[in-house]
């Protein structure tokens, strides 16, 4: 039996679990990019819009988060959340660690974007008898929204890498689905390979994304 | 819940808190500076015509879509049964350094574009070969346009070494899991590991700016 007959015997008998890997990774970055987002939006606003102590503390948590690895992240919340009495399983607290992870991301994309939107806009709105709320909805979201797609699309990217990090707490996604195949069979090296190409076609696929997006958008926001 | 703070086990292990702090940085280091080389390289590569252009830009792809968790895995766990075997620290060098290459390359992609055409026309007329004027004219203009997306790409590749404690690198977070698992002082040891961190980075960031700025280019 030749070496690629015996890599797809394998494949092929552990392709559940490899699926389910898959599915796993799809579910936490899922998960963590809609609900970091949510609160990345949360805390652009603040660093935007608030002053004073409200600010300096979303200030003080985006540089905290952003000058902590990941994988730091998530050992933390791992086993501190345990500690600290709030009983989540690895997924859970995974997805808590990459989601927090996201939103500081997120918060600089928005906060960034609203800066980047010129201030005659506001002033026009302003001039023309728009409340703030309205201004905000009508005028500064859809620009500032365009201005940070690309950026929010890379986000996503690295998040979904980042749930690799998860397999290193016992989360069954597709790395660690991939190295219990892996344990069983010996073949280190085309598995490996395998996830890879895996990760790659993922993440590829959302670059390319990004990028006809940041095509898309970036012609008639420079008139 | 009746957890009361105790850092007296984490106090007692600080030194190797500091040992992998500074094994960290090493690691950071090591990686910035083969990268950069690479990355270089690279660089050029993707800004000529030459054949090799899309193999350039399929490495560069494949590294930056790929997660770091599986490379470093790959190159320490499979690469062996290719008969390339490296020590833990040698293989995670080897592959930050390759994976910063793939980052640098596309910093220093844009960095070059950016470098006006008349400085390589001057650097031949002068009678320089064009790998002279390369080397001695456009590298350093266009380092130091890049810079600060050089120290930011240091900043996180330090942040990333941490993923050297997957294979057992005897760095921070290596460090802080062992206190954690001997000692249960839980909270202690990731609030000091993350201050570790945080403060490492913050520090790094204001050296290099001080670096940026008296590089900066005149305006």
């Amino acid at each position: 039996m030749s070496a690629a007959q015996a890599f797809f015997d394998v494949l092929w008998g552990a392709r559940m679990a490899l699926l389910g890997g898959l599915a796993t990774t799809v579910l936490v970055s899922l998960l963590a990019v809609l609900a970091g987002t949510l609160l990345g939006v949360v805390v652009g606003l603040v660093l935007s819009y608030l002053r004073g102590p409200l600010n300096w503390l979303v200030r003080l948590y985006v540089d905290f988060i952003r000058g902590t690895p990941v994988l730091v992240l998530i050992l933390a919340s791992f086993y501190v959340l345990g500690t600290v009495g709030w009983k989540l399983n690895a997924l859970q607290a995974g997805v808590l660690a990459l989601a927090i992870f996201c939103s500081s991301h997120v918060g600089e994309i928005v906060r960034g974007a609203l800066g980047a939107v010129p201030r005659g806009q506001t002033e026009a709105a302003r001039t023309l008898g728009l409340s703030f709320p309205l201004t905000f909805a009508l005028i500064l979201l859809p620009q500032a929204a365009r201005i940070a797609l690309p950026a929010w699309v890379n986000t996503a990217a690295e998040i979904v890498k980042a749930s690799t990090l998860l397999s290193i707490v016992g989360v069954a996604e597709l790395l660690l689905a991939t190295q219990e195949v892996i344990a069983r069979s010996f073949m280190g090296l085309p598995f490996y390979v395998f996830a890879g190409a895996v990760y790659f076609a993922v993440n590829f696929a959302i670059e390319r994304l990004g990028k006809a997006l940041e095509r898309r958008l970036a012609t008639d926001t420079t008139q | 819940m009746g957890y009361t703070l105790n850092f007296a086990a984490v106090w007692r292990d600080i030194d190797l808190l500091w040992a992998g702090l500074a094994m960290g940085l090493l690691l950071a280091l090591a990686s910035i500076v083969v990268g950069a080389v690479l990355g270089l390289l690279l660089s050029f590569v993707l800004i000529s015509k030459s054949r090799a252009r899309p193999l350039a830009a399929a490495y560069v792809s494949v590294f930056r879509n790929t997660p770091l968790l599986v490379l470093v895995l790959f190159t320490y766990f499979a690469l062996p049964q290719l008969g390339i075997r490296l020590g833990k620290i040698e293989s995670f060098v080897a592959t930050l350094s390759l994976y910063a290459g793939a980052y640098l390359a596309e910093v220093f992609r844009g960095a070059l574009l950016s470098v006006p055409a008349g400085l390589s026309e001057a650097g031949l007329s002068l009678g320089l070969r064009p790998w002279q004027t390369r080397l001695l004219i456009v590298v350093p203009v266009m380092l130091r346009t890049a810079l600060p997306s050089l120290s930011s790409t240091f900043i996180s590749l330090f942040k990333d070494t941490s993923l050297a404690a997957a294979i057992a690198v005897p760095e921070l977070t290596y460090y802080a899991r062992k206190i954690n698992n001997e000692s249960f002082r839980v909270i202690e040891v990731w609030l000091v590991a993350s201050l570790f961190y945080v403060a490492t980075c913050v520090l790094l960031a204001m050296l290099l700016r001080l670096f940026e700025r008296r590089l900066a280019l005149p305006k």
